[in-house]
Formats: structure tokens, sequence, C-alpha cells
């Protein structure tokens, strides 16, 4: 057993050094980067990524198979989640407008969510709009 | 933290070091999480110290050999997923309550959607 504990245990500890170093860079990026839709790159991708490398350390230091696919299941889980919650975030900080950084140059969306009013009675015709009224 | 187990030491000093790094990751994020000029931000950074926990509470059914744990972990996920969507739900909705008021800034064309 003291073989392949050892081996293990460095597998283990690599992959939990790597793990705290993705999730280390997560929360300097979310400290340091200047939007919040840059800073969602480095919360998602490399914390996800962290939390991965993490989860398989753990799966394979306790070598039971409950704990292997409750740990399987986390990450999966995590990497469903994670893209939709950023998303989510995103367009709603889009639409709250919150200010860009100040190199961004390209912003495909500008525009798109402009506030629309209330269905205004002399500049647009063309809108009917029959149960919102008001 | 690591003395719970009987890890061989490098293990033992991998946990170590470990939990010192999601530790500073963690102090990061909260910082941000007070100073962060937006609701997203504040959310994010939420999201990301819910991922820390996770994390987390892995590395402590790692130490401690302790099974169970590993069922906290995934909860905590589930609930944390749920706390974000829902953030992003109500910043959402406030935001229509915003569009309601006439533009600060208006480019002129409206959207054809």
């Amino acid at each position: 057993m003291e073989a392949r504990s050892l081996f293990l245990d460095l597998v283990v500890s690599a992959l939990l050094v790597g793990g705290g170093f993705f999730l280390l860079m997560a929360g300097l990026g979310i400290l340091r980067l200047p939007d919040v839709l840059i800073r969602m790159h480095a919360s998602t991708k490399a914390g996800t990524l962290g939390a991965g490398m993490v989860f398989t350390a753990v799966a394979l230091h306790s070598g039971d198979t409950v704990t292997i696919s409750i740990c399987a299941l986390t990450v999966s889980f995590l990497l469903v989640t994670a893209p939709v919650a950023a998303h989510a975030i995103a367009r709603a900080a889009y639409r709250m407008r919150v200010p860009l950084w100040r190199n961004t140059h390209l912003d495909q969306w500008k525009g798109q969510y402009a506030p629309k009013r209330k269905p205004a009675p002399a500049e647009e015709p063309g809108e009917v709009r029959p149960d919102l009224g008001g | 933290m690591s003395e719970l187990g009987h890890h061989s030491q490098v293990l033992s000093m991998a946990i170590d070091v470990t939990a010192a790094m999601i530790l500073l990751g963690a102090v990061c994020a909260f910082v941000r999480m007070i100073k962060g000029p937006t609701l997203p931000d504040r959310v994010v950074s939420v999201d990301l110290i819910t991922v820390f926990a996770v994390v987390i509470v892995g590395l402590i059914d790692l130490s401690t050999d302790s099974a169970p744990f590993i069922d906290v972990a995934f909860a905590i996920a589930l609930v944390a997923f749920l706390a974000t969507v829902a953030f992003a739900w109500y910043a959402d909705q406030r935001t229509e309550q915003d569009l309601d008021r006439p533009a600060l800034e208006d480019e002129g064309e409206e959207e054809g959607r």
C-alpha cells in the first residue's frame, strides 16, 4: 500500500496545489480586473477549473465509489451551471448599463438594449400594442 | 487543519498550501464584494465566494477523511446556482422597472426588435 499511496499522494498534492493556484488567480482577477464583464472571466473560468482540480484530487484520494460519483456530479454540475449563471449576470449587468471599461472599443450590442419608452404616441405609429395600454 | 487525518508529509503540506491560497482568494473576493461599485459586481463576487465555500468543504472532506462532507459541497453548489440566478433575475426586474423611465442618453434610433 505504501508505494501506491506515495504516488497517489503526489498526484493528489499536485492537483490540490494547482487547483488552489487557479482559485487564487480567480480571486485576484475578480479583485484587480477593471470591469464586471471582464471580471467574470476570472470568476467563471479560473474558478471552475480550480474547483474541478480540487474535486478531482478529493475523488482520487478517497477511493470509494460514492465519493467519486458525488465529486463527478458536483464538478459536472459546476460545469453546467457556471455558464448559465454567468450569462444571466452578464445580461443583467449589460441591461443595467454598468459602465464598461474605458478601453473597450467593441460594443456590438450598443443600442440594442436601448431603453424602450412607453408606447409613444406620436413618433411610432407602427408599433401597436393592444394589450399593454398606458 | 491537516493534523486531523493521517496523511503523508507532502499531502498535509499541500492541503495547508491549498487552504492558504483559497483563503487568500476568498479575501480578494470579499474585498471586491465590499467595494464593488455596482450590484452585478457584488453578485459575481458572491458567486465566486460560494465556489470557494464548495471547494473548502471538499478540502475538509479530503483533510479529515469524513465522507459525508462531500454531500454538503454538492448542496452548497446547488444553492449557489439558485442564488446567483435569483440575483440576476432580481437585477433584471429592477432594470425593467427602470427602463420605463425616460432615457438618460438617447441615441435617436429605437431598436426594431
